[in-house]
């Protein structure tokens, strides 16, 4: 399943001590995905620091969701606030990740995840200040649209959500960094080709050294 | 000193025409019964400001249903298809804010002041050329403070006075809410008598509060609602 190889990839970019964002939808499928003993604070932009895993019936509260109105529990050393308290820690870059979706990633880092116009439109939610103010923004998407068409683009053409922003892009084909060069191949999935991989991309990858699998 | 009111006379107190300030982020914080009984004394011409909008048939989502609402200003509707519906047939004008900016646009407001500098979205198209000034050498967007008529919150303890204290993420914009309006109706399931509420632990002071509400919570609608786990 390519979700959840996207997800499994992405726990190990998670590490200890950090402060993360997850956004709505594969992002904040991701809490499940960590080892238990991994010592993270998440943050969640409807005014928690130190979400848990998803609640069950027994353990929820019904007071108590992540930004996606999913229940959720809170660890140990958890804290609530209001909604301007919750993104003041956004805006003064109290965050060392925040993990998104997106609709079109470009080469320069360019993100464009809020709005598809004439189609998409349900508003910016947190997005434009997580991207443009977070310190790391890790990408999670398909390689491609249902179409075929890459999202992994030279350019984007969708309205951006932050200029320059993206420092890493996991798909279910590749992890790609981008760099003052360009977007650097870091890891292409078990079973496909370096070819295949470029094939399947818009936007000009370079090719390191040492290319992994994951 | 009380503050108690009954929900009628507290709803009363809402124009037709009025702005008005719903807490709430999806379902925790929202004052399902205030808005229940707005619905029920029919008051319409009201521009909403909500993080969100609901789900279809809950919360504010009814209101604008019902016809209640010519606009409303908010952060992000995608999980309610039917205001998305209402706001590209033209029915419902919404205007959308990124939601730190919404959050701090009622924060001015309810420190009496009337705008802040924001260098938020300054390169994407929800920014116009005349919105930007120079300030100490850098561009910057200028956004102006949100105040309103009547701000709807919902408290998990309130005393009769007014002090108020949330619960979990049901905090959210209920707090700043408070304070950017004239008249403030707080809902809560647990109604004490002053001194109840440990005073380092109150969270909006009695001073901004100006009805509360007992209301009963047993309802659906503040109940855990299926489908909201781990898929």
């Amino acid at each position: 399943m390519s979700l959840d190889r996207i997800l499994t990839r992405a726990a190990q970019e998670i590490h200890d001590g950090q402060t993360v964002n997850l956004g709505i939808g594969l992002p904040t499928m991701l809490v499940n995905h960590l080892p238990p003993e991994r010592d993270v604070m998440i943050h969640s932009e409807n005014g928690i620091l130190g979400s848990g895993a998803k609640a069950t019936h027994e353990t929820a509260n019904p007071s108590l969701i992540d930004a996606g109105g999913t229940y959720i529990t809170s660890r140990p050393g958890a804290a609530f606030f209001d909604s301007a308290v919750s993104f003041a820690m956004i805006r003064r870059s109290k965050l060392d990740l925040s993990v998104m979706g997106a609709f079109e990633v470009d080469q320069e880092g360019n993100l464009a995840n809020w709005k598809i116009p004439g189609k998409f439109s349900p508003g910016i939610g947190g997005a434009m200040e997580l991207a443009q103010k977070t310190r790391n923004i890790l990408i999670l998407c398909t390689h491609e649209d249902k179409h075929g068409n890459s999202k992994i683009l030279k350019k984007c053409t969708l309205p951006l959500t932050a200029e320059k922003c993206v420092t890493r892009i996991i798909t279910d084909m590749a992890v790609m960094d981008v760099t003052p060069d360009g977007l650097l191949l870091r890891e292409i999935a078990d079973g496909l080709t370096i070819e295949q991989v470029v094939q399947a991309t818009d936007a000009d990858l370079i090719l390191g050294e040492e290319i992994g699998s994951f | 000193m009380s503050k108690k009111a009954t929900i009628e006379e507290a709803i009363a107190q809402v124009p037709n025409g009025a702005t008005v300030m719903v807490g709430g982020f999806g379902s925790p914080g929202t004052p399902f019964s205030l808005l229940d009984e707005l619905l029920r004394q029919g008051q319409t011409g009201l521009t909403l400001v909500k993080n969100d909008a609901n789900e279809q048939g809950l919360g504010i989502s009814r209101l604008i249903e019902a016809g209640q609402v010519d606009k409303l200003i908010t952060t992000h509707i995608g999980l309610n298809k039917k205001i998305v519906e209402m706001m590209n047939d033209g029915s419902l004008q919404v205007s959308f804010f990124p939601q730190g900016i919404l959050a701090e646009k009622i924060r001015t407001a309810g420190s009496g002041s009337f705008g802040f500098l924001t260098d938020i979205g300054l390169h994407s198209e929800i920014t116009k050329p005349n919105d930007l000034i120079e300030w100490q050498g850098r561009k910057v967007k200028v956004e102006s403070a949100l105040y309103a008529d009547v701000a709807l919150i919902h408290a998990h303890q309130a005393d009769l006075f007014g002090n108020l204290q949330y619960r979990a993420t049901a905090m959210n914009f209920c707090p700043l809410m408070a304070m950017a309006a004239d008249v403030v109706i707080a809902e809560t399931p647990n109604l004490v008598t002053p001194g109840t509420i440990v005073p380092e632990t109150v969270h909006t002071p009695s001073a901004f509060v100006t009805s509360v509400v007992k209301v009963d919570t047993s309802g659906n609608e503040y109940s855990l609602m299926e489908g909201r786990y781990e898929p």
